[in-house]
């Protein structure tokens, strides 16, 4: 295929049909209609939207190559119709040191399949006892932007201040995985009656709320940027919504599955709903869904967490917690969201593509379907009918709670920078 | 009559199929009370009992039932678990599915593993909850259910209209869940007393009522079942100390002195004594719970033969065969 190639008949989220040339990997028009001699591909008003930007993914690598790697984690990121996935440091070694995050930096660049941004560790080891060396992950290739600890919470107040305070520097933010560890040691699920019922330790509503509600008040107290990873509860929603009235800088995410599912699937035992945060109740799907609706929650992000089969094929308590979800995320979100009325199509897309892109400082993703912006795009089959399949997907792992869900909304071809890294659905390789 | 596939939960039955065990236990009781000691119901059957958690008492208990009914019985005492790395209960199920178990009496200290064990697919037939984690066990709670109405109440009936209260760490007891949900389902009025740190979130929404203090109604009930507790749980700061726990929760002279006529003290062992309950409460003549020992044999008699033989077939004529 040329360099250069022309999609005709696109649909886009505002709904509007439209044309868009590619030279490059670059757009380099919208709309116009002279093409000249340039190939044209005929996107059968199908939706044509920048390919998806994920804050929050587990790649595994290094360390844990038995449940994903770069590869199968990137393979599974298109299949979805990601065009960038920022990959989170808890691996082994941690991802708190220039060199661990420009290995995973350089992976992604290897595979070529979509950028993979390495979230920096916020403190050595993910220990959470002394600043992981933040600066230099900054000023290294990988051009770091987000830190987190996610899967532990930064959960001293002096320290999380210090890091607020220190990403000041390269304008980075601080990703925080909220959560008190006193209020939830051995926790298995959510507290609440369900969990009484079965047993099951609890992770109540409060150890998220209060971890929450203490980093927005330091965020307001130094003036930093801070993110929520995985907002989970109604309260934390009413937290957010009242640190953004109040003008604190603070972005949340959402996943999918907290969109859509609720605690009361570990009746079963099953731990494929085995996931941290825990699945809340009905009444906390709903805060989210409103949380989306009303921008209190700014993104969709997939915490996609692929686990061995021996990590999901046991008991509940010793099971692993975690989903794998970039493949399923638009499908699932797309169904939560915009099939159930929360939001318009345009404000999934935004929430899935610019503005992740922005809280994470990815600068080129940032302004979406604009002439000059790589072309990073997904063509998207929304009146197509799927059924998810845990045994065809590209990720390593198949812990997915969504199997055999029958959704909507497929994602057929990806272009990253101009290259199709996935064309009617055959990835590219 | 439909009797459930497994046993995992109070929940698998209905009033009818929760007195058809008690009615078969009862028939179990009178039958060895006689000459019998010994029914043919299951001979050829193997009966395996898997315990990943040391029980003497339970494990004995199980073990005694099935031989009683002529099965073979295995203890398979597994120390692994996927935590420490030992074998998977996976590879446990699929090993004992191999060797050809017809029932698995599981005792397991995580919540929910014999409901995985039953739902998995690795093993084919019934799985009898013996205890898991902080979740259920339900051979406990039909045997209480014997027991207090062989006391108080005439052959075959219900439970209605006792008042019985559950003392102690409700939180972490599979005893208390099992018998709040049994009781109740019984006929029963259930009072749960403890201390707010040793109630579970959401217990509002539970068939039974709440009360902090043993102190104010003690006279209104017709048993009275307290629950050990255990020592880590105060260093675990759910109460400040056993002699605090023991004073506002203990069951003692005093209180039983103010029990009303003819109401009895169960305890589903093995007891602190001194802590939960005195030796003079343990051992007074409103005190079960030897009963409850014996009677722990005739229900799990039952619940193998109504799971293993799957229907009611008349036991006095087998007994005559």
């Amino acid at each position: 295929m040329s360099n250069s190639f022309k999609l005709v008949n696109a649909r886009l989220a505002s709904n509007e049909r439209t044309s868009l040339t590619v030279e490059s990997g670059v757009i380099t028009s919208i709309g116009e209609n002279s093409s000249g001699s340039m190939e044209e591909i005929d996107l059968k008003g199908k939706l044509l939207c920048p390919s998806f930007v994920d804050l929050h993914t587990h790649l595994r690598e290094p360390g844990k190559e038995d449940a994903e790697t770069v590869a199968s984690g990137t393979r599974a990121a298109v299949r979805g119709g990601f065009g960038a996935i920022f990959a989170m440091p808890n691996t082994n070694p941690v991802a708190d040191t220039a060199g661990v995050v420009e290995q995973v930096h350089s992976l992604g660049i290897e595979e070529g399949r979509c950028d993979v941004l390495p979230i920096g560790a916020v403190t050595r080891g993910q220990e959470g006892k002394q600043l992981a060396e933040i600066l230099a992950m900054a000023h290294s290739r990988a051009n770091v932007r987000v830190f987190s600890d996610d899967g532990h919470c930064v959960s001293d107040s002096l320290l999380m201040r210090r890091a607020l305070e220190y990403v000041k520097i390269f304008d980075g933010v601080i990703a925080q995985h909220a959560q008190d560890p006193e209020l939830t040691k051995d926790a298995q699920m959510n507290e609440g009656v369900i969990s009484s019922r079965l047993g099951l330790k609890g992770w109540p509503a409060v150890a998220e709320e209060a971890i929450i509600a203490r980093d927005v008040l330091l965020a307001d107290h130094v003036g930093s940027r801070l993110h929520i990873c995985h907002v989970s509860t109604e309260g934390s929603v009413e937290i957010v919504r009242w640190a953004k009235a109040r003008g604190i800088q603070v972005t949340a995410e959402v996943t999918p599955h907290h969109l859509l599912l609720t605690d009361d699937l570990a009746s079963t035992f099953n731990p494929i709903y085995k996931v941290n945060p825990p699945l809340r109740t009905e009444r906390d799907v709903h805060a989210l869904r409103d949380g989306v609706a009303d921008g209190t929650i700014d993104i969709v992000a997939t915490d996609h967490a692929p686990h061995p089969l021996e990590a999901k094929e046991c008991e509940w308590p010793a099971a692993a917690f975690g989903m794998i979800g970039l493949e399923s995320a638009f499908a699932i979100a797309y169904h939560s969201l915009v099939k159930s009325g929360s939001i318009s199509l345009q404000t999934l897309i935004a929430a899935m593509t610019t503005k992740p892109a922005v809280i994470g400082g990815l600068s080129d993703r940032m302004s979406g379907l604009t002439v000059g912006a790589p072309a990073c795009l997904a063509v998207i089959d929304l009146e197509r009918t799927w059924t998810i399949d845990r045994e065809k997907v590209e990720s390593k792992s198949s812990n997915t709670p969504f199997h055999g869900f029958e959704v909507e909304g497929l994602v057929e071809s990806v272009l990253y920078r101009g290259q199709w890294v996935m064309r009617d659905g055959v990835i590219r390789k | 009559m439909k009797f459930p596939r497994h046993l995992l939960s109070i929940g698998d039955l209905n009033q009818e199929s929760a007195l058809a065990v008690l009615d078969t236990a009862k028939e179990l009781a009178r039958i060895s009370d006689g000459q019998i000691k010994k029914l043919p119901t299951l001979r050829g059957r193997t009966v395996v009992n898997l315990f990943f958690e040391d029980s003497t008492r339970t494990r004995i208990s199980f073990e005694t039932a099935a031989k009683r009914l002529s099965a073979d019985v295995i203890n398979f005492a597994a120390k692994g678990s996927s935590v420490s790395k030992g074998e998977s209960l996976k590879d446990t199920a699929l090993t004992l599915q191999a060797m050809g178990a017809d029932a698995v009496v599981i005792r397991h200290h995580a919540s929910g593993a014999p409901q995985r064990l039953a739902d998995a697919g690795w093993i084919a037939g019934p799985v009898i909850n013996a205890g898991d984690g902080t979740h259920e066990h339900p051979t406990q709670a039909l045997l209480d259910a014997f027991t207090i109405r062989q006391h108080l109440k005439r052959d075959n009936a219900n439970l209605d209209g006792l008042k019985i209260a559950i003392i102690g760490d409700i939180l972490h007891s599979r005893v208390a869940r099992s018998n709040i949900f049994l009781l109740s389902m019984l006929g029963a009025s259930v009072t749960v007393i403890a201390p707010p740190t040793l109630l579970p979130v959401g217990i509002e929404s539970w068939p039974c009522s709440v009360s902090f203090r043993l102190e104010d109604s003690i006279e209104e009930f017709d048993a009275i079942m307290t629950l050990r507790i255990q020592r880590e749980r105060m260093e675990e700061a759910f109460f400040p100390s056993e002699r605090e726990y023991s004073r506002y929760y203990g069951l003692n002279g005093d209180r039983l002195a103010q029990l009303k006529d003819g109401a009895i003290v169960l305890h589903p062992g093995p007891m602190n004594r001194g802590v939960e309950i005195d030796a003079k409460s343990a051992d007074s003549v409103r005190s079960v719970i030897v009963d409850q020992v014996t009677n722990g044999v005739f229900i799990r008699m039952a619940v193998l033969y109504l799971l293993l033989s799957g229907t009611s077939i008349n036991l006095s004529e087998e007994a005559k065969a």
